[in-house]
């Protein structure tokens, strides 16, 4: 089968299909929202209430409200600091393979992009993970291409079950699952689940993602709520800005969160904010519009929105942006990051997926956080 | 001494309780001196036992630690978090939080009274936060609590009072230590909640969000003490309305 032929909106055989409507209305919010309709008056009064709903997230993500990124910052750190006093997680990926199946043209993993391939043996994650673990962190976060069939759920839950021997907290960045391989997971150790939309427009999704599982947008739209409903205890949300009108697909990410925490209550929710980077064979793939100030607006829209929930400051950004985020909108950072396959204790063994902008250790993070006033978080969640 | 606080059976001069989970670990100590403070709270998912930023060594001597079960979504994990804090050499004081809401972080009160009887039972002195509503902390103090611990508003959202008229009842009617937690932004709050006859008060993003940590930790302890002293002298009558009839209404009456 071509899979260039898949309705990029309809499931295929053996996709669970949840009984939500948590999509449509999504898709509903974003087709309503104009971000040109908004005013600096509008921003003003967004900027003085105490209850922001989805029209003020919509006027803080507009180009009215660009101006007023110093009030939206110094809000944001309030309830930052209300949410999560001066507490900030430390966590590294970890990738254990870089096989995919999925044609996604802004990606350095994709299928038709000539990199070097490979997936960690059972042995080679064990000493990846010891030698993680020796740095202090007790945070990790698994991650794979999307190959069902290079990094099977079985191979990705023996690394789970290795990861919770080490890491007090396990998460997991892979292909969508159903809810009962979510389950096993979650019986492996993993609690976290992180799946990204990349973009919420379905018209550039369909564009965007050629071939491959990947090109079924409800069924990844859907990974959270299955993830949840598999026991886990918590989901991260995000989209890749640039890819599309990134204020679009930012309002779409806060609706998203918003409606499935609405669902699920007890769920904890969190956003990753990536932007385009360069990666190998397209040294020229870049975030287009979203600069930081726009990286930035759009964090603390998310602090604003939804003051609860976690937002996670990649690597991607350069030391002196993620430095400055952290406690003012981000509660999460990464540290002693590679992107590629292995490469903390074995020599790395399959190429990156993207270009990091900060490479610093987690000793020299911990050390900018204390400098910073703020207290490192190496743990922040017991299983029981 | 006279005025002490009596949580099962030990005794505390203080009745200011810290909360340590939002502010710089190497604060905890002198922020707890300068308030005075004889017990401190700590998230048991924040102890990394063994692991690196051991919260227990930033604990000063002599000081309480009463671990919370925070992250527990049930009674059955709120018992398995005590039992693993006591494991980890915290002693027998648990603050209970069973909370399954992560946009508020609202107590929930059915799961709460059912971890507070098993804990009871295996011997825990037993604190419940909880939303502050009289049959529940009635069937607390059935199952065994210490105190009662009603929330004053949202965890971290520094608003006060905002269930003033629940927690007056709770003070009048139930018997144990009431503690207010939650909610309390500010040195004021914590005096007016003192005067209505709250026995304790818990604080904790009110003094990690203050510009001077260590200096609002003392404003508190004192505003706790003025509170309670104002307490225990019987508050001045506030005449309501127009003041008092010069002729009273029940002047007829000849025995």
């Amino acid at each position: 089968m071509n899979l260039n032929y898949i309705n990029h909106m309809e499931y295929l055989p053996d996709m669970e299909i949840l009984q939500s409507d948590v999509m449509e209305r999504v898709l509903a919010g974003v087709a309503a929202y104009d971000y040109n309709q908004y005013t600096a008056q509008d921003v003003e009064r967004v900027l003085q209430s105490t209850n922001l709903n989805l029209n003020g997230f919509g006027a803080l993500l507009s180009p009215a409200a660009q101006p007023y990124l110093e009030q939206m910052a110094r809000k944001a750190q309030l309830e930052t600091r209300k949410h999560f006093g001066t507490s900030i997680c430390l966590f590294t990926p970890l990738y254990i393979a870089n096989y995919c199946e999925n044609h996604c043209v802004y990606c350095g993993f994709n299928c038709h992009n000539h990199i070097q391939r490979a997936k960690l043996t059972t042995e080679e994650i064990e000493r990846e993970l010891q030698a993680i673990a020796a740095t202090g962190l007790q945070e990790i976060l698994l991650l794979t291409g999307e190959s069902r069939t290079a990094s099977s759920v079985e191979y990705i839950g023996e690394a789970v079950k290795l990861a919770a021997q080490y890491f007090r907290n396990v998460g997991i960045e892979i292909y969508p699952l159903n809810s009962e391989e979510y389950r096993y997971l979650n019986q492996c150790g993993a609690d976290f689940v992180s799946v990204y939309q990349e973009t919420y427009n379905p018209d550039k999704y369909e564009q965007v993602h050629l071939s491959g599982h990947k090109r079924v947008y409800p069924y990844r739209f859907y990974a959270q709520e299955r993830a949840l409903l598999g026991g886990m205890r918590g989901v991260a949300f995000g989209a890749l800005l640039g890819l599309d009108d990134f204020r679009k697909d930012a309002f779409a990410t806060g609706l998203h969160a918003y409606y499935t925490q609405k669902k699920y209550p007890q769920a904890e929710i969190s956003f990753s904010c990536p932007r385009m980077r360069p990666y190998i064979h397209n040294a020229y793939n870049n975030p287009n519009e979203v600069h930081e100030t726009q990286l930035l607006q759009v964090m603390l829209a998310y602090r604003l929105f939804l003051p609860y929930a976690g937002i996670t400051i990649s690597t991607r950004e350069r030391a002196r942006f993620r430095d400055h985020v952290v406690g003012m909108c981000a509660t999460k950072i990464s540290a002693g990051v590679n992107v590629g396959v292995g490469g903390h204790e074995e020599e790395q063994k399959g190429d990156e997926q993207f270009e990091i902008s900060d490479p610093r250790t987690v000793d020299e993070v911990d050390a900018m956080l204390k400098e910073r006033g703020l207290q490192p978080v190496y743990i922040d969640y017991v299983r029981v | 001494m006279g005025d002490q606080l009596t949580l099962g059976g030990y005794a505390f001069d203080s009745r200011f309780i810290l909360g340590s989970g939002k502010f710089s670990l190497d604060l905890v100590r002198a922020v707890a001196e300068k308030g005075g403070a004889q017990i401190v709270t700590l998230a048991l998912r924040r102890a990394n036992a063994g692991g690196a930023a051991n919260i227990l060594e930033y604990i000063p001597n002599g000081v309480t630690l009463l671990p919370n079960t925070s992250g527990a979504r049930t009674a059955e994990e709120a018992l398995r978090i005590a039992r693993l804090a006591r494991a980890i050499g915290c002693g027998d004081f648990v603050k209970v939080e069973v909370i399954r809401d992560s946009k508020y972080l609202l107590p929930d009160n059915y799961e709460t009274l059912k971890a507070t009887e098993l804990l009871a039972k295996e011997g825990f002195v037993v604190l419940p936060y909880m939303y502050p509503d009289l049959n529940v902390a009635r069937s607390l103090v059935d199952a065994g609590a210490a105190a009662v611990m009603p929330l004053a508003a949202p965890i971290g959202s520094n608003k006060g009072l905002a269930t003033k008229e629940f927690i007056q009842i709770l003070v009048n009617e139930i018997d144990l230590p009431i503690i207010v937690d939650a909610g309390i932004g500010r040195p004021s709050q914590a005096c007016e909640a003192m005067e209505m006859g709250v026995d304790a008060i818990m604080a904790n993003t009110a003094i990690a969000t203050a510009g001077d940590v260590g200096e609002m930790a003392a404003a508190f302890k004192l505003a706790i003490e003025a509170g309670r002293r104002a307490y225990l002298s019987g508050l001045g009558r506030v005449l309501e309305g127009q003041g008092e009839a010069s002729s009273p209404l029940t002047g007829f009456l000849e025995d």
